[in-house]
Protein backbone atom coordinates (compact mmCIF):
# COMPACT_ATOMS: atom_id res chain seq x y z
CA UNK A 1 0.00 0.00 0.00
CA UNK A 2 2.88 2.30 0.83
CA UNK A 3 4.59 1.67 -2.51
CA UNK A 4 1.34 2.51 -4.27
CA UNK A 5 1.29 5.87 -2.49
CA UNK A 6 4.81 6.70 -3.65
CA UNK A 7 3.79 5.65 -7.13
CA UNK A 8 0.86 8.04 -7.16
CA UNK A 9 2.82 10.89 -5.68
CA UNK A 10 5.65 10.51 -8.17
CA UNK A 11 3.19 10.26 -11.02
CA UNK A 12 1.48 13.44 -9.87
CA UNK A 13 4.77 15.33 -9.57
CA UNK A 14 5.95 14.12 -12.97
CA UNK A 15 2.82 15.33 -14.67
CA UNK A 16 2.92 18.67 -12.91
CA UNK A 17 6.52 19.13 -13.94
CA UNK A 18 6.42 17.75 -17.46
CA UNK A 19 8.21 20.57 -19.26
CA UNK A 20 8.35 19.05 -22.73
CA UNK A 21 6.57 21.08 -25.37
CA UNK A 22 4.96 19.82 -28.53
CA UNK A 23 4.24 23.15 -30.24
CA UNK A 24 5.29 23.08 -33.88
CA UNK A 25 4.20 25.54 -36.58
CA UNK A 26 3.41 24.36 -40.12
CA UNK A 27 6.24 23.97 -42.63
CA UNK A 28 5.07 26.84 -44.85
CA UNK A 29 4.78 29.16 -41.89
CA UNK A 30 8.29 28.30 -40.65
CA UNK A 31 9.76 28.71 -44.15
CA UNK A 32 8.13 32.10 -44.53
CA UNK A 33 9.32 33.18 -41.04
CA UNK A 34 12.85 32.18 -41.97
CA UNK A 35 12.83 33.70 -45.44
CA UNK A 36 11.20 37.11 -45.30
CA UNK A 37 13.89 38.91 -43.24
CA UNK A 38 16.55 37.64 -45.66
CA UNK A 39 14.53 38.66 -48.69
CA UNK A 40 13.94 42.11 -47.23
CA UNK A 41 17.68 42.58 -46.64
CA UNK A 42 18.55 41.48 -50.18
CA UNK A 43 15.90 43.81 -51.57
CA UNK A 44 17.37 46.72 -49.65
CA UNK A 45 20.88 46.08 -51.02
CA UNK A 46 19.59 45.71 -54.60
CA UNK A 47 17.67 48.94 -54.13
CA UNK A 48 20.79 50.89 -53.17
CA UNK A 49 22.73 49.34 -56.05
CA UNK A 50 20.07 50.20 -58.62
CA UNK A 51 19.83 53.70 -57.16
CA UNK A 52 23.60 54.24 -57.59
CA UNK A 53 23.35 53.04 -61.20
CA UNK A 54 20.42 55.36 -61.96
CA UNK A 55 22.22 58.34 -60.47
CA UNK A 56 25.21 57.44 -62.72
CA UNK A 57 27.57 57.59 -59.75
CA UNK A 58 30.03 55.75 -62.04
CA UNK A 59 29.86 55.20 -65.79
CA UNK A 60 27.72 52.22 -66.78
CA UNK A 61 30.71 50.20 -68.11
CA UNK A 62 32.37 50.36 -64.66
CA UNK A 63 29.30 49.68 -62.51
CA UNK A 64 26.83 47.40 -64.21
CA UNK A 65 23.18 47.40 -63.15
CA UNK A 66 21.60 44.55 -61.16
CA UNK A 67 19.48 43.65 -64.20
CA UNK A 68 22.50 43.31 -66.50
CA UNK A 69 24.44 41.28 -63.94
CA UNK A 70 21.44 38.97 -63.49
CA UNK A 71 21.23 38.52 -67.26
CA UNK A 72 24.94 37.66 -67.34
CA UNK A 73 24.49 35.14 -64.52
CA UNK A 74 21.66 33.45 -66.35
CA UNK A 75 23.76 33.35 -69.53
CA UNK A 76 26.81 31.96 -67.65
CA UNK A 77 24.71 29.30 -65.99
CA UNK A 78 24.09 27.88 -69.45
CA UNK A 79 27.80 27.42 -70.18
CA UNK A 80 29.99 24.44 -69.29
CA UNK A 81 32.91 26.71 -68.31
CA UNK A 82 30.96 28.25 -65.47
CA UNK A 83 30.09 24.90 -63.93
CA UNK A 84 33.60 23.62 -64.46
CA UNK A 85 34.92 26.69 -62.61
CA UNK A 86 32.49 26.17 -59.75
CA UNK A 87 33.42 22.48 -59.67
CA UNK A 88 37.15 23.23 -59.45
CA UNK A 89 36.66 25.80 -56.73
CA UNK A 90 34.33 23.59 -54.67
CA UNK A 91 36.68 20.66 -54.95
CA UNK A 92 39.60 22.77 -53.75
CA UNK A 93 37.62 24.15 -50.84
CA UNK A 94 36.37 20.75 -49.72
CA UNK A 95 39.77 19.06 -49.99
CA UNK A 96 41.44 21.94 -48.16
CA UNK A 97 38.76 21.98 -45.48
CA UNK A 98 38.97 18.22 -44.99
CA UNK A 99 42.73 18.44 -44.43
CA UNK A 100 42.25 21.39 -42.09
CA UNK A 101 39.65 19.39 -40.16
CA UNK A 102 41.94 16.40 -39.67
CA UNK A 103 45.00 18.49 -38.80
CA UNK A 104 43.18 21.09 -36.70
CA UNK A 105 41.20 18.53 -34.68
CA UNK A 106 44.31 16.42 -34.03
CA UNK A 107 46.29 19.41 -32.85
CA UNK A 108 43.39 20.51 -30.65
CA UNK A 109 43.09 17.10 -29.01
CA UNK A 110 46.81 16.75 -28.40
CA UNK A 111 47.02 20.24 -26.88
CA UNK A 112 44.22 19.46 -24.39
CA UNK A 113 45.68 16.07 -23.53
CA UNK A 114 49.22 17.18 -22.75
CA UNK A 115 50.36 20.03 -20.55
CA UNK A 116 53.73 20.15 -22.33
CA UNK A 117 52.30 20.32 -25.82
CA UNK A 118 49.97 23.04 -24.61
CA UNK A 119 52.76 25.24 -23.29
CA UNK A 120 54.79 24.55 -26.42
CA UNK A 121 52.26 25.33 -29.14
CA UNK A 122 49.07 26.50 -27.44
CA UNK A 123 49.68 30.21 -28.00
CA UNK A 124 51.19 29.55 -31.43
CA UNK A 125 47.83 28.15 -32.57
CA UNK A 126 46.07 31.35 -31.50
CA UNK A 127 48.82 33.42 -33.12
CA UNK A 128 48.43 31.61 -36.42
CA UNK A 129 44.72 32.30 -36.31
CA UNK A 130 45.31 36.05 -36.33
CA UNK A 131 47.77 35.87 -39.22
CA UNK A 132 46.07 36.88 -42.50
CA UNK A 133 46.39 33.82 -44.68
CA UNK A 134 47.07 35.89 -47.80
CA UNK A 135 50.43 36.74 -46.21
CA UNK A 136 51.40 33.09 -46.63
CA UNK A 137 51.07 33.16 -50.41
CA UNK A 138 54.45 34.65 -51.34
CA UNK A 139 56.16 31.90 -49.35
CA UNK A 140 53.81 29.21 -50.65
CA UNK A 141 54.46 30.27 -54.25
CA UNK A 142 58.24 30.31 -53.68
CA UNK A 143 58.19 26.86 -52.13
CA UNK A 144 55.55 25.13 -54.23
CA UNK A 145 55.23 27.24 -57.37
CA UNK A 146 51.98 28.19 -59.08
CA UNK A 147 50.35 24.87 -58.23
CA UNK A 148 47.30 23.37 -56.58
CA UNK A 149 49.54 22.48 -53.65
CA UNK A 150 50.32 26.14 -53.01
CA UNK A 151 46.60 26.94 -52.82
CA UNK A 152 45.86 23.91 -50.68
CA UNK A 153 48.72 24.74 -48.31
CA UNK A 154 47.34 28.20 -47.60
CA UNK A 155 43.73 27.05 -47.31
CA UNK A 156 44.76 24.50 -44.68
CA UNK A 157 46.87 27.06 -42.81
CA UNK A 158 43.93 29.45 -42.88
CA UNK A 159 41.35 27.04 -41.53
CA UNK A 160 43.19 24.61 -39.22
CA UNK A 161 43.94 27.05 -36.36
CA UNK A 162 40.26 28.00 -36.00
CA UNK A 163 39.26 24.35 -35.86
CA UNK A 164 42.02 23.55 -33.35
CA UNK A 165 40.95 26.47 -31.19
CA UNK A 166 37.33 25.34 -31.27
CA UNK A 167 38.37 21.92 -29.99
CA UNK A 168 40.68 23.36 -27.33
CA UNK A 169 38.23 25.88 -25.92
CA UNK A 170 35.40 23.34 -26.07
CA UNK A 171 37.26 20.76 -24.02
CA UNK A 172 38.73 23.35 -21.64
CA UNK A 173 35.30 24.75 -20.87
CA UNK A 174 33.50 21.43 -20.46
CA UNK A 175 31.88 21.30 -17.01
CA UNK A 176 34.23 19.81 -14.35
CA UNK A 177 31.23 17.94 -12.96
CA UNK A 178 30.97 15.86 -16.14
CA UNK A 179 34.63 14.98 -15.83
CA UNK A 180 34.06 13.91 -12.22
CA UNK A 181 30.96 11.96 -13.21
CA UNK A 182 32.93 10.22 -15.95
CA UNK A 183 35.75 9.30 -13.63
CA UNK A 184 33.36 8.03 -10.96
CA UNK A 185 31.76 5.84 -13.64
CA UNK A 186 35.14 4.33 -14.34
CA UNK A 187 35.92 6.16 -17.61
CA UNK A 188 39.67 6.44 -18.02
CA UNK A 189 41.56 8.55 -20.54
CA UNK A 190 40.16 7.23 -23.86
CA UNK A 191 36.61 6.66 -22.72
CA UNK A 192 36.64 10.00 -20.92
CA UNK A 193 37.47 11.76 -24.20
CA UNK A 194 35.17 9.68 -26.38
CA UNK A 195 32.06 9.65 -24.21
CA UNK A 196 32.36 12.80 -22.10
CA UNK A 197 34.82 15.51 -23.15
CA UNK A 198 34.52 15.51 -26.95
CA UNK A 199 30.71 15.40 -27.02
CA UNK A 200 30.64 18.11 -24.32
CA UNK A 201 32.92 20.22 -26.53
CA UNK A 202 30.73 19.90 -29.62
CA UNK A 203 29.02 23.33 -29.52
CA UNK A 204 32.42 25.01 -29.46
CA UNK A 205 33.85 22.58 -32.03
CA UNK A 206 31.03 23.38 -34.45
CA UNK A 207 31.62 27.12 -33.94
CA UNK A 208 35.28 26.44 -34.78
CA UNK A 209 34.31 24.50 -37.92
CA UNK A 210 32.08 27.34 -39.02
CA UNK A 211 34.83 29.87 -38.56
CA UNK A 212 37.33 27.50 -40.15
CA UNK A 213 35.12 27.22 -43.22
CA UNK A 214 34.91 31.01 -43.51
CA UNK A 215 38.72 31.26 -43.33
CA UNK A 216 39.18 28.43 -45.82
CA UNK A 217 36.81 30.09 -48.28
CA UNK A 218 38.55 33.47 -47.95
CA UNK A 219 42.01 31.94 -48.31
CA UNK A 220 40.87 30.01 -51.34
CA UNK A 221 39.54 33.13 -53.07
CA UNK A 222 42.79 34.98 -52.35
CA UNK A 223 44.66 31.97 -53.69
CA UNK A 224 42.64 31.77 -56.89
CA UNK A 225 43.27 35.43 -57.58
CA UNK A 226 47.02 35.15 -56.95
CA UNK A 227 47.91 31.63 -58.05
CA UNK A 228 46.72 31.44 -61.63
CA UNK A 229 47.26 27.95 -62.92
CA UNK A 230 47.20 27.84 -66.74
CA UNK A 231 44.25 25.88 -68.11
CA UNK A 232 42.44 25.57 -64.75
CA UNK A 233 39.19 27.56 -64.70
CA UNK A 234 38.01 28.56 -61.26
CA UNK A 235 35.69 31.20 -59.84
CA UNK A 236 38.70 33.25 -58.72
CA UNK A 237 40.38 33.06 -62.13
CA UNK A 238 37.14 34.13 -63.84
CA UNK A 239 36.95 37.11 -61.48
CA UNK A 240 40.52 38.00 -62.33
CA UNK A 241 40.00 37.74 -66.11
CA UNK A 242 36.84 39.81 -65.90
CA UNK A 243 38.78 42.57 -64.12
CA UNK A 244 41.56 42.49 -66.71
CA UNK A 245 39.00 43.01 -69.49
CA UNK A 246 37.20 45.73 -67.49
CA UNK A 247 34.13 43.52 -67.66
CA UNK A 248 32.02 44.96 -64.86
CA UNK A 249 29.17 42.49 -65.34
CA UNK A 250 31.62 39.59 -65.16
CA UNK A 251 33.28 40.91 -61.98
CA UNK A 252 29.98 41.42 -60.18
CA UNK A 253 28.57 38.12 -61.41
CA UNK A 254 31.62 36.19 -60.11
CA UNK A 255 31.43 38.04 -56.80
CA UNK A 256 27.78 37.07 -56.41
CA UNK A 257 28.65 33.43 -57.08
CA UNK A 258 31.33 33.58 -54.35
CA UNK A 259 28.92 35.20 -51.92
CA UNK A 260 26.08 32.78 -52.62
CA UNK A 261 28.26 29.68 -52.27
CA UNK A 262 29.63 31.00 -48.99
CA UNK A 263 26.14 31.64 -47.65
CA UNK A 264 24.78 28.31 -48.87
CA UNK A 265 27.62 26.32 -47.28
CA UNK A 266 27.12 28.18 -44.03
CA UNK A 267 23.36 27.76 -43.91
CA UNK A 268 23.05 24.27 -45.38
CA UNK A 269 25.97 22.67 -43.57
CA UNK A 270 27.30 24.62 -40.63
CA UNK A 271 24.35 26.55 -39.24
CA UNK A 272 22.20 23.47 -39.51
CA UNK A 273 24.83 21.39 -37.72
CA UNK A 274 25.09 24.06 -35.06
CA UNK A 275 21.33 24.19 -34.51
CA UNK A 276 21.17 20.43 -34.22
CA UNK A 277 23.98 20.29 -31.68
CA UNK A 278 22.47 23.08 -29.60
CA UNK A 279 18.89 21.85 -29.78
CA UNK A 280 19.94 18.39 -28.66
CA UNK A 281 21.38 19.98 -25.55
CA UNK A 282 18.40 22.23 -24.95
CA UNK A 283 20.48 25.33 -25.75
CA UNK A 284 20.16 28.16 -28.22
CA UNK A 285 17.38 30.45 -29.36
CA UNK A 286 15.63 27.75 -31.38
CA UNK A 287 15.34 25.36 -28.45
CA UNK A 288 11.91 26.54 -27.33
CA UNK B 1 46.23 18.91 14.12
CA UNK B 2 47.90 16.65 16.65
CA UNK B 3 46.90 13.57 14.76
CA UNK B 4 48.58 14.60 11.58
CA UNK B 5 51.71 15.76 13.46
CA UNK B 6 51.99 12.40 15.23
CA UNK B 7 51.76 10.59 11.97
CA UNK B 8 54.00 12.54 9.67
CA UNK B 9 56.36 9.59 9.62
CA UNK B 10 53.60 7.15 8.78
CA UNK B 11 53.41 5.88 5.21
CA UNK B 12 51.43 8.02 2.81
CA UNK B 13 47.71 7.43 2.83
CA UNK B 14 46.35 4.60 0.83
CA UNK B 15 43.08 3.56 -0.67
CA UNK B 16 42.72 -0.16 -0.32
CA UNK B 17 40.24 -1.92 -2.54
CA UNK B 18 39.82 -5.19 -0.73
CA UNK B 19 38.82 -8.36 -2.51
CA UNK B 20 35.25 -9.57 -2.34
CA UNK B 21 34.05 -11.67 0.53
CA UNK B 22 35.85 -12.25 3.78
CA UNK B 23 33.07 -10.40 5.61
CA UNK B 24 34.97 -7.10 5.52
CA UNK B 25 32.89 -3.94 6.00
CA UNK B 26 31.91 -2.26 2.72
CA UNK B 27 33.57 0.98 3.78
CA UNK B 28 36.07 1.57 6.53
CA UNK B 29 38.28 4.54 7.26
CA UNK B 30 41.13 4.44 9.76
CA UNK B 31 42.71 7.65 11.01
CA UNK B 32 42.06 9.40 7.74
CA UNK B 33 43.36 12.94 7.30
CA UNK B 34 43.28 15.01 4.18
CA UNK B 35 45.30 18.15 3.67
CA UNK B 36 44.95 20.27 0.56
CA UNK B 37 48.03 22.17 -0.57
CA UNK B 38 51.38 22.35 1.21
CA UNK B 39 53.01 24.71 3.68
CA UNK B 40 51.29 27.40 5.76
CA UNK B 41 48.60 28.01 3.11
CA UNK B 42 47.44 24.39 3.21
CA UNK B 43 44.02 23.47 4.55
CA UNK B 44 43.31 20.48 6.74
CA UNK B 45 39.93 19.23 5.52
CA UNK B 46 39.70 16.00 7.49
CA UNK B 47 41.51 15.15 10.69
CA UNK B 48 41.86 11.60 12.00
CA UNK B 49 38.47 10.31 10.89
CA UNK B 50 37.72 6.67 11.62
CA UNK B 51 34.43 5.29 10.43
CA UNK B 52 32.97 1.95 9.45
CA UNK B 53 29.86 1.47 7.36
CA UNK B 54 28.28 -1.95 7.76
CA UNK B 55 26.83 -4.13 5.05
CA UNK B 56 23.40 -2.85 4.02
CA UNK B 57 23.63 0.15 6.33
CA UNK B 58 22.26 3.58 5.42
CA UNK B 59 24.73 5.99 6.99
CA UNK B 60 24.20 9.74 6.89
CA UNK B 61 26.98 12.26 7.40
CA UNK B 62 25.89 15.68 8.58
CA UNK B 63 27.80 18.78 9.48
CA UNK B 64 28.03 22.51 8.89
CA UNK B 65 30.05 24.02 6.05
CA UNK B 66 33.70 23.08 5.94
CA UNK B 67 33.33 19.75 7.74
CA UNK B 68 34.89 17.88 4.83
CA UNK B 69 31.78 15.83 3.99
CA UNK B 70 32.37 16.02 0.28
CA UNK B 71 36.10 15.39 0.70
CA UNK B 72 35.30 12.23 2.59
CA UNK B 73 33.04 10.99 -0.20
CA UNK B 74 35.68 11.72 -2.83
CA UNK B 75 38.18 9.65 -0.84
CA UNK B 76 35.78 6.71 -0.63
CA UNK B 77 34.98 7.00 -4.35
CA UNK B 78 38.69 6.90 -5.14
CA UNK B 79 38.53 10.30 -6.85
CA UNK B 80 41.15 11.51 -4.38
CA UNK B 81 43.72 9.96 -2.01
CA UNK B 82 44.02 10.56 1.76
CA UNK B 83 47.11 12.38 3.06
CA UNK B 84 47.31 10.05 6.07
CA UNK B 85 45.42 6.91 7.06
CA UNK B 86 43.68 4.20 5.08
CA UNK B 87 40.39 4.07 3.25
CA UNK B 88 39.25 0.59 2.41
CA UNK B 89 36.33 -0.05 0.12
CA UNK B 90 34.96 -3.53 -0.28
CA UNK B 91 32.57 -3.54 -3.23
CA UNK B 92 31.59 -1.51 -6.27
CA UNK B 93 30.78 2.14 -5.70
CA UNK B 94 28.56 4.52 -7.62
CA UNK B 95 28.46 8.25 -7.06
CA UNK B 96 25.52 10.64 -7.06
CA UNK B 97 26.16 14.36 -7.03
CA UNK B 98 24.08 17.31 -5.91
CA UNK B 99 23.36 17.92 -9.58
CA UNK B 100 22.27 14.99 -11.67
CA UNK B 101 25.36 15.40 -13.91
CA UNK B 102 23.58 13.74 -16.80
CA UNK B 103 25.12 14.12 -20.25
CA UNK B 104 22.87 16.70 -21.91
CA UNK B 105 23.35 15.26 -25.42
CA UNK B 106 22.05 11.84 -24.38
CA UNK B 107 18.47 10.85 -23.62
CA UNK B 108 17.57 9.46 -20.21
CA UNK B 109 17.90 5.94 -21.53
CA UNK B 110 21.20 6.65 -23.31
CA UNK B 111 22.62 8.11 -20.10
CA UNK B 112 21.87 4.88 -18.29
CA UNK B 113 23.17 2.86 -21.24
CA UNK B 114 26.51 4.68 -21.07
CA UNK B 115 27.06 3.43 -17.53
CA UNK B 116 26.27 -0.09 -18.74
CA UNK B 117 28.69 0.33 -21.65
CA UNK B 118 31.52 1.48 -19.38
CA UNK B 119 30.84 -1.58 -17.25
CA UNK B 120 31.25 -3.79 -20.31
CA UNK B 121 27.64 -4.85 -20.86
CA UNK B 122 27.19 -5.97 -24.50
CA UNK B 123 25.43 -3.46 -26.75
CA UNK B 124 22.31 -5.52 -27.42
CA UNK B 125 21.56 -5.97 -23.72
CA UNK B 126 22.01 -2.34 -22.77
CA UNK B 127 18.74 -0.93 -24.03
CA UNK B 128 16.62 -3.46 -22.23
CA UNK B 129 18.56 -3.19 -18.98
CA UNK B 130 18.30 0.60 -19.14
CA UNK B 131 14.52 0.27 -19.59
CA UNK B 132 14.32 -1.94 -16.52
CA UNK B 133 16.35 0.47 -14.42
CA UNK B 134 14.29 3.45 -15.55
CA UNK B 135 11.16 1.46 -14.71
CA UNK B 136 12.61 0.90 -11.25
CA UNK B 137 12.76 4.68 -10.69
CA UNK B 138 9.34 4.89 -12.41
CA UNK B 139 10.56 6.77 -15.46
CA UNK B 140 9.91 4.16 -18.14
CA UNK B 141 7.69 6.61 -20.03
CA UNK B 142 10.43 9.22 -20.11
CA UNK B 143 13.23 7.02 -21.45
CA UNK B 144 13.63 8.96 -24.69
CA UNK B 145 13.44 12.44 -23.20
CA UNK B 146 16.51 14.64 -23.12
CA UNK B 147 17.68 15.80 -19.68
CA UNK B 148 16.56 19.37 -20.39
CA UNK B 149 13.03 18.09 -20.93
CA UNK B 150 12.94 16.57 -17.43
CA UNK B 151 12.34 18.25 -14.10
CA UNK B 152 15.06 18.40 -11.44
CA UNK B 153 13.53 15.50 -9.52
CA UNK B 154 13.28 13.34 -12.64
CA UNK B 155 16.88 14.08 -13.52
CA UNK B 156 17.97 12.90 -10.08
CA UNK B 157 15.99 9.70 -10.58
CA UNK B 158 17.72 9.13 -13.91
CA UNK B 159 21.01 9.70 -12.07
CA UNK B 160 19.85 7.11 -9.56
CA UNK B 161 19.11 4.63 -12.35
CA UNK B 162 22.52 5.37 -13.82
CA UNK B 163 24.17 4.74 -10.46
CA UNK B 164 22.36 1.41 -10.22
CA UNK B 165 23.47 0.61 -13.78
CA UNK B 166 27.03 0.62 -12.50
CA UNK B 167 26.00 -2.51 -10.62
CA UNK B 168 27.19 -0.93 -7.42
CA UNK B 169 26.49 -2.34 -4.00
CA UNK B 170 27.71 0.88 -2.39
CA UNK B 171 25.98 4.14 -3.18
CA UNK B 172 27.81 7.38 -2.39
CA UNK B 173 25.49 10.36 -2.36
CA UNK B 174 26.65 13.96 -2.07
CA UNK B 175 23.60 16.04 -1.11
CA UNK B 176 21.70 14.53 -4.03
CA UNK B 177 18.38 16.13 -3.11
CA UNK B 178 19.77 19.47 -1.94
CA UNK B 179 18.63 21.40 -4.99
CA UNK B 180 15.08 20.02 -5.10
CA UNK B 181 11.86 21.51 -3.79
CA UNK B 182 10.58 20.10 -0.48
CA UNK B 183 7.75 17.91 -1.78
CA UNK B 184 9.87 16.31 -4.49
CA UNK B 185 12.57 15.68 -1.95
CA UNK B 186 10.14 13.95 0.42
CA UNK B 187 8.96 11.63 -2.33
CA UNK B 188 12.51 10.84 -3.39
CA UNK B 189 13.31 9.95 0.22
CA UNK B 190 10.60 7.30 0.03
CA UNK B 191 12.04 6.19 -3.28
CA UNK B 192 15.68 5.85 -2.22
CA UNK B 193 14.62 4.09 0.98
CA UNK B 194 12.62 1.55 -1.04
CA UNK B 195 15.40 0.94 -3.57
CA UNK B 196 18.14 0.70 -0.96
CA UNK B 197 16.10 -1.90 0.91
CA UNK B 198 15.12 -3.87 -2.18
CA UNK B 199 18.69 -4.08 -3.41
CA UNK B 200 20.35 -4.34 -0.01
CA UNK B 201 22.57 -1.37 -0.85
CA UNK B 202 25.08 0.14 1.50
CA UNK B 203 24.59 3.89 1.36
CA UNK B 204 26.87 6.71 2.48
CA UNK B 205 24.74 9.82 2.26
CA UNK B 206 26.09 13.32 2.85
CA UNK B 207 23.75 16.18 3.68
CA UNK B 208 23.56 19.39 5.67
CA UNK B 209 19.88 18.76 6.29
CA UNK B 210 19.47 17.17 9.73
CA UNK B 211 15.84 16.25 9.18
CA UNK B 212 16.77 14.45 5.97
CA UNK B 213 19.56 12.58 7.73
CA UNK B 214 17.20 11.46 10.51
CA UNK B 215 14.57 10.43 7.97
CA UNK B 216 16.98 8.26 5.98
CA UNK B 217 19.82 7.06 8.20
CA UNK B 218 20.18 3.90 10.23
CA UNK B 219 22.96 5.90 11.78
CA UNK B 220 23.79 9.61 11.60
CA UNK B 221 27.38 10.73 12.06
CA UNK B 222 27.96 14.37 12.92
CA UNK B 223 31.20 15.90 11.70
CA UNK B 224 32.76 18.97 13.24
CA UNK B 225 34.05 21.71 10.98
CA UNK B 226 37.53 22.93 10.08
CA UNK B 227 38.99 20.40 10.30
CA UNK B 228 36.41 17.66 9.91
CA UNK B 229 36.35 15.20 12.83
CA UNK B 230 33.73 12.76 14.03
CA UNK B 231 31.91 14.77 16.71
CA UNK B 232 28.97 12.53 17.57
CA UNK B 233 27.04 9.52 16.41
CA UNK B 234 23.31 8.85 16.59
CA UNK B 235 21.54 5.55 16.00
CA UNK B 236 18.08 5.93 14.50
CA UNK B 237 16.04 2.80 15.12
CA UNK B 238 12.68 4.02 13.86
CA UNK B 239 10.73 1.46 11.82
CA UNK B 240 10.87 1.61 8.01
CA UNK B 241 9.22 2.78 5.86
CA UNK B 242 9.47 6.10 7.67
CA UNK B 243 7.75 9.41 7.18
CA UNK B 244 9.68 12.65 7.47
CA UNK B 245 6.72 14.29 9.26
CA UNK B 246 6.57 11.66 12.02
CA UNK B 247 7.14 12.75 15.63
CA UNK B 248 9.81 10.10 16.06
CA UNK B 249 11.96 11.51 13.25
CA UNK B 250 11.37 15.05 14.47
CA UNK B 251 12.65 14.07 17.94
CA UNK B 252 15.85 12.54 16.52
CA UNK B 253 16.39 15.58 14.33
CA UNK B 254 15.97 17.87 17.35
CA UNK B 255 18.66 15.93 19.27
CA UNK B 256 21.10 16.16 16.39
CA UNK B 257 20.36 19.84 15.84
CA UNK B 258 21.21 20.64 19.48
CA UNK B 259 24.56 18.93 19.05
CA UNK B 260 25.21 20.58 15.67
CA UNK B 261 24.51 24.02 17.12
CA UNK B 262 27.04 23.35 19.87
CA UNK B 263 29.60 22.64 17.16
CA UNK B 264 28.75 25.83 15.31
CA UNK B 265 28.95 27.93 18.52
CA UNK B 266 32.32 26.43 19.36
CA UNK B 267 33.56 28.01 16.14
CA UNK B 268 32.21 31.43 17.03
CA UNK B 269 34.30 31.42 20.21
CA UNK B 270 37.50 30.15 18.66
CA UNK B 271 37.35 32.56 15.75
CA UNK B 272 36.78 35.76 17.77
Amino acid sequence: MHAATIDEELDGLDHLEDVSDARQASLGRRLWDALWPKMAAVGLVLGFWQFAVWREWKPRYLLASPGDVWARLVEDAGTAEMWEAIGTTMQRSLVGFAWALVIGASIGLVVTASRHVRSAIGSLVTGLQTMPSIAWFPLAILLLGLTESAINFVVVLGAAPSIANGVISGIDSSPPLLRRAGRSMGARRWALYRDFLVPAAMPSVVAGLKQGWAFAWRSLMAGELLVLIPGAQSIGSRLNFAREFSDSEGVLASMLVILVIGILMDSIVFSRLERRVLRRRGLGATAR
Amino acid sequence: MTVIDDRTSAPAGAVVAAADGGGAAPISLHGVSKRYGVGPASVLALDGVSLTVRQGEFLCLVGASGCGKSTLLSLVAGLDAPTVGTVSVNGRTAFMFQEAALLPWRSASQNVELALKLRGVPRRERREQARDLLALVRLADFADKAPHELSGGMRQRVAMARALAQDADILLMDEPFGALDAITRDVLHDEIERIAQERALTVLFVTHNVREASRLGDRVVLLSSRPGRVAAEFVVDAQRPRRIESAEIAAVAADITVRLREEVRRHARSDD
